[in-house]
């Protein structure tokens, strides 16, 4: 089978790679380049378990080709927290229990921190559309949402 | 000593961690990406399986033809069954509770002479790339001669069809039968009023979001079989692998369960596919990776549930249930997995007093092959549907007697005085202050209130409805001996080891399986309360058999109990060891030695003191210890409990149903749990919001259905409706705490409890709403279309 020669600049490192033309964007991230956070739960786009940050904008890493991606900017969960530090997002999601097994929880961050972004002073409405297409089976998302609603809170009152 | 004496003598200890909402450790690599599950890790020189599965319900294999297969670029073998038969290993996956005439056919890792579900493994591929391996996959060439197949458990029974087992030409697996018949006719004839209802509970599929996956790789050179895999009970994976499937002992066997992403059931079972993992492993003298689809996930992870259920409740005018009836046809899928006997026998039956004091008891269950995804426990396994079987039976009472549901279910309370309660299911529930946690509920909605709006919007044509479901449910199935007795092919007890270092950390070895519950954040409460440290100072190490040398895993709401019990037995056998040695260091006497906050004193003599880390020193320099005592200060422990543990709570729903377009808006959803001491109020809420997102979901959302070519139609997360952030609601929480006397820290267990109780809530609400379109029942899930059919005729 043909192999294509991509770059890819994910989480502000840039990665030359040979990827075969049906290889998925996130069995590169996860394979080819060892960015394991991104997680594959349905292949199908349902999950979320994979979304990934692609040129600013989230995308679920399962739907795209890896050579689609040649030239992008992605960031993953691996790329949110500075020098290991967690991020505000990231410590209220501990702090009110946002996660249980943690299978959904990187392509969930991804989700509501792009969505913070464009929304700073969210309803609790609109966090839950907001991360509908990220499908979690351990906590009921309730503890999610307050996680969300407290980071938006929170960097309300830093700005 | 009884567990009961124990609970008493935890006295002295007081670090403050046991209670406290304590952020779990767990989650900073889950957060940053850092968390390492099994589809995570790859050795050097690691070569991809895939699996071709049977796209027949019941068909007879002619022929396989791998040769196509295993001329592609990158394959390095196509394996079938008859190699696997040839390699001579045991090739067998038992179950795991036998019961009285119980047909058991023969389970091998990849079929041979027939298939008997969508999904059976067949064939093997392995090949240098996943890509590769699953290209190969299409090119074996399988003959086939389809059989008749049967989906339904009545039908299989029933009807005249092919049996999915010879052995078995009926398809009766097993007819179960518990409680007293004769009694039971008695009260139904004596009773003033009968009522009834037909059910059916579909098969939940459990959509763990972690595909099963496996990693396995064989040391030819030492004889070592090391395999990572999505597991709850990695003991138990070791053992069935040993004496089940691959034949080797177990001491060569290394069963690791890295992170793990959910379970619910679905992780306990030994599936062909892992043992299949390592056996090509065993073959090629390669490390070996399998990762499941979402689609395989569906065909394959044993289902939950699937109960056809005709129910009777003999009552009398003043609202006493006189007994309860219960007839259930459980299919068991095509093949028997672990537990599948246990959860519609033992599990099911001996729950359907439920909070209630019932007289006589009767059920009977016939277990039924079908050409069907194996079943197995689900969430709540067999108490959920026990649960919901005599909750609905609850309302249907009501309202023959036309009484408040509420009002019948109070009337029937078992007493806290009546504890413990000896049930005419079987049970001895342990304690429990029901009408607490009911009241608790009720108070919560204002339910009286809220009955009179009911009243009030119906009169504008508005259906507002209100289900009250009360549970109780058995946790942490043990003891041994009981078990052993009832048909279990293993023990109910756990075990860990708790150690100090000579530092003075402490590391916890726990038997138990994490699958998000937080094990590592309270099994370090527990010990930190014991040993007087803080959780920081102790480290929770889980899920790698060659560094815990026994246990039983995760499943049946038995870590906290059982595990948990374990480990405060084991950690307060250390701290009355180092109680020995202050004694002897500080030349006193051993009674003379109180300890608080980690220091042993003297009593009467309080700046003679020593810290607890200062003797786990000591205890490894060994240089001054009692007469005969052996250095080091560890110990280690196996916890059979005297019994099971009750859990239990009140949840309500209030719902609005506009039967026009069949919508259901949940408006509230009030769960109170008395799951015993609360070790972490934090988690313990997390697995009550997760346990009701599950409840709810089978009520109104989810549901595996099979076409009439025995396909299984729901196969995809488009098709299978797992509950969106969207389509649940807030929920409100609270606790009453009734500790559990069978328990050496008071706990009951809690992973389980709001499944159970949120399905019959959520169901009973919806049909409340719509009473006055005269609708008794509905079965789940309950969809807007079958909201508009039940009220069609009325409109
Ligand atoms: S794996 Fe990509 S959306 Fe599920
Ligand atoms: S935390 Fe397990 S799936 Fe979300």
């Amino acid at each position: 089978m043909s192999e294509h020669d991509i770059s890819v600049t994910v989480n502000g490192e840039q990665h030359e790679l040979t990827v075969e033309p049906r290889t998925l964007l996130v069995t590169a991230l996860r394979e080819k380049l060892g960015y394991t956070g991104a997680n594959v739960g349905c292949e199908t786009g349902r999950c979320g378990a994979c979304t990934v940050r692609e040129n600013g904008e989230t995308i679920k890493s399962c739907t795209r080709l890896a050579v689609q991606s040649d030239g992008s900017e992605i960031e993953t969960v691996e790329g949110l927290a500075d020098d290991g530090d967690l991020t505000t997002l990231q410590e209220r999601f501990r702090e009110h229990h946002g996660l249980q097994c943690g299978y959904c929880t990187p392509g969930m961050l991804v989700s509501a921190d792009t969505f913070l972004r464009e929304n700073e002073d969210p309803s609790r409405e609109e966090i839950r559309e907001a991360i509908e297409g990220n499908l979690c089976r351990c906590t009921g998302y309730q503890n999610i949402v307050d996680a969300v609603e407290a980071t938006a809170d929170q960097l309300g009152e830093q700005r | 000593m009884s567990d009961a004496d124990e609970r008493d003598s935890s006295d002295d200890s007081s670090s403050g961690a046991f209670g406290a909402a304590i952020e779990r450790g767990e989650d900073v690599p889950l957060l940053t990406g850092d968390g390492e599950y099994t589809g995570d890790i790859s050795l050097p020189g690691t070569t991809h399986l895939a699996i071709r599965r049977s796209d027949h319900a019941h068909a007879r294999i002619e022929s396989v033809d791998t040769s196509d297969a295993a001329a592609v670029d990158g394959v390095v073998a196509v394996f079938t069954g008859e190699d696997v038969v040839e390699s001579g290993v045991p090739n067998t996956i038992p179950t795991a509770w036998d019961l009285p005439g119980l047909v058991q056919p023969q389970y091998r890792m990849l079929a041979t002479d027939k298939v008997r579900h969508e999904g059976t493994a067949v064939a093997a591929v392995v090949a240098e790339t996943a890509h590769a391996a699953r290209d190969a996959l299409e090119l074996i060439s399988i003959e086939y001669e389809p059989l008749e197949h049967v989906t339904d458990p009545v039908e299989a029974v029933e009807r005249d069809v092919p049996p999915v087992h010879d052995e078995a030409e009926d398809n009766v697996a097993f007819d179960f039968e518990l409680g007293d018949g004769d009694a039971t006719d008695e009260a139904f004839a004596d009773a003033d009023r009968v009522a009834s209802v037909d059910l059916r509970q579909p098969r939940i599929i459990p959509n763990a979001m972690e595909p099963r996956a496996a990693l396995a790789d064989w040391e030819e050179t030492t004889g070592k079989l090391r395999l990572w895999m999505t597991s709850q009970n990695p003991h138990l994976h070791r053992m069935l692998l040993s004496a089940g499937t691959l034949g080797l002992p177990e001491n060569e066997i290394q069963v690791i369960a890295p992170e793990v992403g959910g379970g619910f059931g679905s992780k306990i079972y030994h599936y062909p596919d892992e043992a299949v993992t390592a056996w090509c492993s065993m073959q090629l003298g390669r490390p070996v990776k399998w990762q499941a689809t979402r689609s395989e996930s569906y065909l394959t992870d044993c289902h939950g549930r699937d109960h056809v259920t005709t129910g009777e409740i003999a009552l009398d005018d003043d609202g006493t249930i006189r007994g309860v009836r219960v007839e259930t046809h459980a299919g068991l899928g095509a093949q028997l997995s672990q537990f599948g006997t246990a959860t519609p026998s033992y599990l099911y039956a001996t729950i359907l007093s439920g909070q209630y004091a019932i007289p006589a008891i009767h059920c009977r269950v016939v277990g039924a092959f079908t050409n069907t995804t194996p079943v197995d426990a689900y969430r709540g396994a067999g108490r959920a549907e026990g649960i919901y079987v005599i909750e609905r039976l609850v309302d249907v009472g009501a309202r023959e007697l036309g009484m408040d549901p509420a009002e019948l279910r109070r009337r029937n309370l078992i007493q806290p005085d009546e504890f413990p309660f000896e049930t005419a299911a079987a049970l001895v529930y342990d304690s429990g202050e029901y009408e607490r946690a009911m009241d608790a509920a009720l108070e919560h909605v204002d339910y009286d209130e809220l009955r009179e709006r009911q009243d009030e919007l119906r009169e504008e044509d508005r259906y507002l409805g209100i289900g009250v479901a009360n549970f109780v449910e058995s946790a942490g199935l043990s003891p041994s001996g009981l078990a052993g007795d009832l048909g279990a092919q293993a023990g109910g007890w756990e075990s860990s080891i708790v150690r100090f270092d000579s530092t003075g950390s402490v590391t916890v070895l726990a038997g138990t399986a994490d699958q998000g519950q937080g094990h590592r954040t309270t099994y370090a409460q527990i010990a930190a309360e014991e040993l007087g440290l803080s959780v920081d100072d102790v480290t929770v190490v889980e899920g790698d058999t060659d560094r815990i040398p026994q246990g039983m895993g995760t499943y049946g709401s038995r870590s906290a109990s059982v595990g948990g019990g374990s480990i405060a037995r084991g950690a307060r056998e250390v701290r009355e060891k180092a109680r020995r040695i202050a004694a002897h260091q500080l030349e006193a006497s051993v009674d003379d030695i109180e300890f608080d906050d980690g220091e042993f004193r003297v009593a009467g003599a309080p700046d003679r003191s020593l810290h607890i880390r200062t003797i786990a020193h000591e205890a490894y320099l060994g240089h001054d210890l009692p007469e005969g005592m052996d250095p080091g200060l560890e110990e280690t422990n196996f916890y059979d409990p005297e019994n099971f543990t009750y859990p239990f709570g009140t949840h309500v729903a209030v719902v609005e149903v506009e039967p026009e377009t069949g919508e259901i808006e949940i408006e509230r959803y009030v769960a109170v749990d008395d799951c015993g001491e609360i070790i972490n109020p934090m988690i313990v809420e997390g697995q009550v919001h997760g346990g009701i997102a599950q409840g709810i979901g089978a009520a109104l959302y989810e549901g595996a259905a099979y076409d009439d070519d025995g396909h299984l139609e729901t196969r995809r997360m488009d098709e299978y409706a797992v509950p969106h952030s969207t389509q649940l609601p807030e929920f409100e929480t609270d606790n009453t705490v009734t500790p559990s006397p069978h328990n050496p820290i008071g706990v009951k267990g809690v992973g389980e409890s709001a499944t159970i109780a949120a399905t019959p809530t959520v169901v009973s609400a919806v049909v409340d709403a719509l009473e006055p379109f005269d609708v008794d029942h509905l079965d789940m899930p309950i969809t807007p279309e079958s909201v508009w059919r039940a009220t069609e005729a009325d409109r």
